[in-house]
């Protein structure tokens, strides 16, 4: 089967007023069809810059692609004019944004947003099929088609997540990247979200980038994981690996170690010290040498790279050696 | 048995909205023993905020008593109030919004003290102050920064700092690490452990995390709708979760399990109710599985076993 999205090389920077902000260095990674990917990482890490450039929707003057492909379908999506990029988005790569609060338009009745990105893909479209179609897709995600006609401030949050939803699987995207969906929802209507998301990805056969900082839900949905630091994949395999492999990233192991886990005792965490560098001022060598309990002298001056074993890669020194000796 | 160090009994709280009253906590009876932690949990709108600041009587309460060292803090004049305040703090939840902009770090530890009246000198202050940052871990050379040029964590650790200020013996902690990536959240929660360890504090901890909470607590109390509808020692309640709002609460959490990928996990229809007038009887009832004709009968907190609490007939009957 072949692969949906590949990403080579992808490297983004921010031109700010001071620095030159290194949001993204050399990112590569593949997504096959029907396939959930794993994008994992804390706050800076670069998921989202990551999503952002896949739809094209860097902010402008500041966001420079500086080289790198991004090949969707075979067609490098980072050479479409903006008109190739406008037909493409919402219709074969759609995205799902993190607050549902603010990614509705307050004035407009929540029916009405869904026809909008219907009308704006399938301009011919007769008007009784697109208001058909609103109705499908919202008892699809699991409201009465009757609500229609209510603004997005009656609903809940969780309701109003499954509105996002209904907007972005309207067209039956062939890529959806969801950019921590359920971060905002309590963990019930998180649960009931994440359950909706999984039974129509299996039904309409959608890939999916999921973008989270949460590995519970990572462990749970996804088939393969990207673990992200400082604007590197430090880590990438199947979720067999990364949560049941030996061998790990530091950075890794340290998010693990964070997390106070619920089925066993555990009287004290091991968090990693100290915090994650500042982008526009990363250390030389490997990026998580600071605050790695196992650097060398090389790590602090040779950047390594993601060396892989079968379908398990990871971007250390000493993985590297391992495999050497 | 001693007094505990604090105690709720069938606190309210009310607040007027144009729909009618909302009940925030509605009869809530807890007790806090002397080193131990409380891990307040529940979602979004369940009252836990407001129980933690009517605790510190930040909020009136509308009726019932807190009781610290056995004290009705509801009846202290300003005076005793002030009093009792040196020995109740508070941290908050979001530490971008807690800290005042316009001070540095060493002026916000500083205002405690001074309110206070606890230093003699300037000479005095500014070492209880470097004391203070150095207990939380934090940097002397960020004494004169302002909180906006530090990250979350370091700003969480100045609130910290500041409510350890006056030498507490009970701490509310309402979300502490919720706004914190998960390396620095360990890192927040292992100081607050070990300060606990070093100066004997109590925590009533509020979070929605249930891992945290699991984690940090030696009791929990769950809340639903303004009520606390189970309470029970940690590891019993994880072990034997009765009402069936706990137990749907534990099923929803993420856990760290490539075995359950893809299945089905039981989730809870529906959503919260209202708390604005709610109807009598059990308020998890519209969405409860087992709900029957009993459960329009107002479900008392009874005791199903040695320090386990919970409201829910159909859960009591079945241990009795």
């Amino acid at each position: 089967m072949g692969n949906l999205l590949d990403i080579r090389h992808l490297t983004v920077v921010y031109h700010t007023e001071e620095d030159e902000v290194h949001a993204l260095s050399d990112v590569s990674f593949s997504l096959q069809k029907g396939e959930t990917l794993g994008l994992v990482g804390e706050t800076g890490a670069g998921k989202t810059t990551t999503a952002l450039a896949i739809m094209g929707l860097l902010p402008r003057r500041v966001g420079e692609v500086q080289s790198g492909e991004i090949l969707f379908e075979g067609r490098d999506l980072l050479r479409c004019s903006d008109a190739d990029m406008r037909a493409i988005r919402g219709a074969s790569i759609s995205m799902i944004f993190q607050d549902p609060m603010t990614s509705l338009n307050p004035t407009i009745r929540i029916g009405d947003q869904i026809a909008e990105s219907i009308r704006q893909h399938q301009p011919d479209m007769k008007r009784a099929d697109v208001e058909r179609r609103v109705d499908e897709i919202l008892e699809m995600v699991g409201i009465p088609a009757a609500r229609k006609r209510e603004y997005p401030h009656q609903f809940s949050g969780g309701m109003k997540q499954r509105v996002v939803i209904a907007i972005a699987l309207a067209l039956e995207p062939q890529l959806l990247i969801a950019d921590e969906p359920t971060t905002a929802l309590d963990v019930t209507i998180q649960a009931q979200v994440l359950q909706m998301m999984g039974d129509l990805q299996r039904q309409l056969g959608t890939s999916t980038i999921l973008i989270t900082h949460d590995l519970g839900v990572v462990s749970q949905t996804c088939d393969r994981v990207a673990v992200m630091y400082a604007g590197e994949i430090v880590e990438v395999g199947t979720a067999e690996d990364i949560f049941l492999g030996k061998t790990h990233h530091p950075y890794t192991t340290g998010l693990f170690g964070s997390l106070p886990d619920l089925n066993r005792e555990t009287r004290r965490l091991s968090p990693i010290d100290g915090l994650m560098p500042d982008p526009a001022d990363l250390p030389t060598g490997c990026r998580f040498n600071p605050r790695c309990p196992h650097c060398t002298a090389l790590c602090r001056e040779c950047e390594p790279e993601l060396t892989a074993r079968g379908s398990h890669a990871i971007r250390c020194h000493l993985m590297g050696k391992e495999e050497r000796a | 048995m001693s007094t505990p160090l604090l105690e709720t009994r069938d606190l309210k709280k009310y607040f007027k909205t144009p729909a009618g009253m909302l009940h925030a906590v509605d009869g809530v009876s807890l007790t806090i023993g002397e080193g131990e932690t409380l891990g307040v949990v529940g979602e979004s709108g369940c009252g836990k905020s407001t129980l933690g600041r009517t605790v510190l009587r930040l909020l009136e309460p509308t009726a019932g008593q807190v009781l610290y060292r056995g004290e009705d803090i509801t009846t202290f004049d300003k005076r005793r109030m002030f009093a009792a305040r040196q020995e109740m703090q508070m941290i908050f939840q979001d530490p971008y919004a807690s800290l005042n902009p316009r001070l540095s770090v060493s002026e916000i530890i500083a205002e405690p003290l001074i309110v206070g009246k606890l230093c003699r000198n300037a000479h005095e202050m500014n070492e209880r102050i470097g004391e203070l940052m150095e207990t939380v871990g934090l940097a002397p050379r960020f004494a004169h920064s302002y909180p906006h040029e530090l990250d979350g964590g370091r700003r969480q650790r100045i609130g910290i700092a500041r409510a350890l200020a006056t030498n507490p013996r009970f701490i509310v902690c309402d979300e502490p690490v919720s706004a914190l990536d998960v390396s620095i959240q360990a890192q927040i929660l292992n100081l607050l452990m070990d300060l606990q360890e070093d100066k004997g504090l109590s925590y009533m901890f509020i979070t929605h995390d249930l891992s945290v909470v699991k984690h940090i607590s030696s009791h929990i109390a769950v809340m639903y709708l303004g009520q606390c509808v189970e309470y029970a020692g940690t590891k019993e309640l994880f072990a034997n979760p009765l009402h069936p709002y706990t137990r749907a609460l534990l099923a929803a959490i993420p856990v760290i399990d490539i075995t359950r990928r893809g299945k089905r996990i039981e989730t809870i229809q529906g959503e919260v109710t209202s708390p604005i007038e709610p109807a009598p009887g059990c308020r998890f009832a519209p969405r409860c599985a087992y709900a029957t004709e009993a459960c329009r009968q107002e479900q008392r907190l009874r005791q199903v076993s040695e320090g386990h609490w919970v409201a829910c007939c159909r859960a009591a009957g079945e241990e009795a």
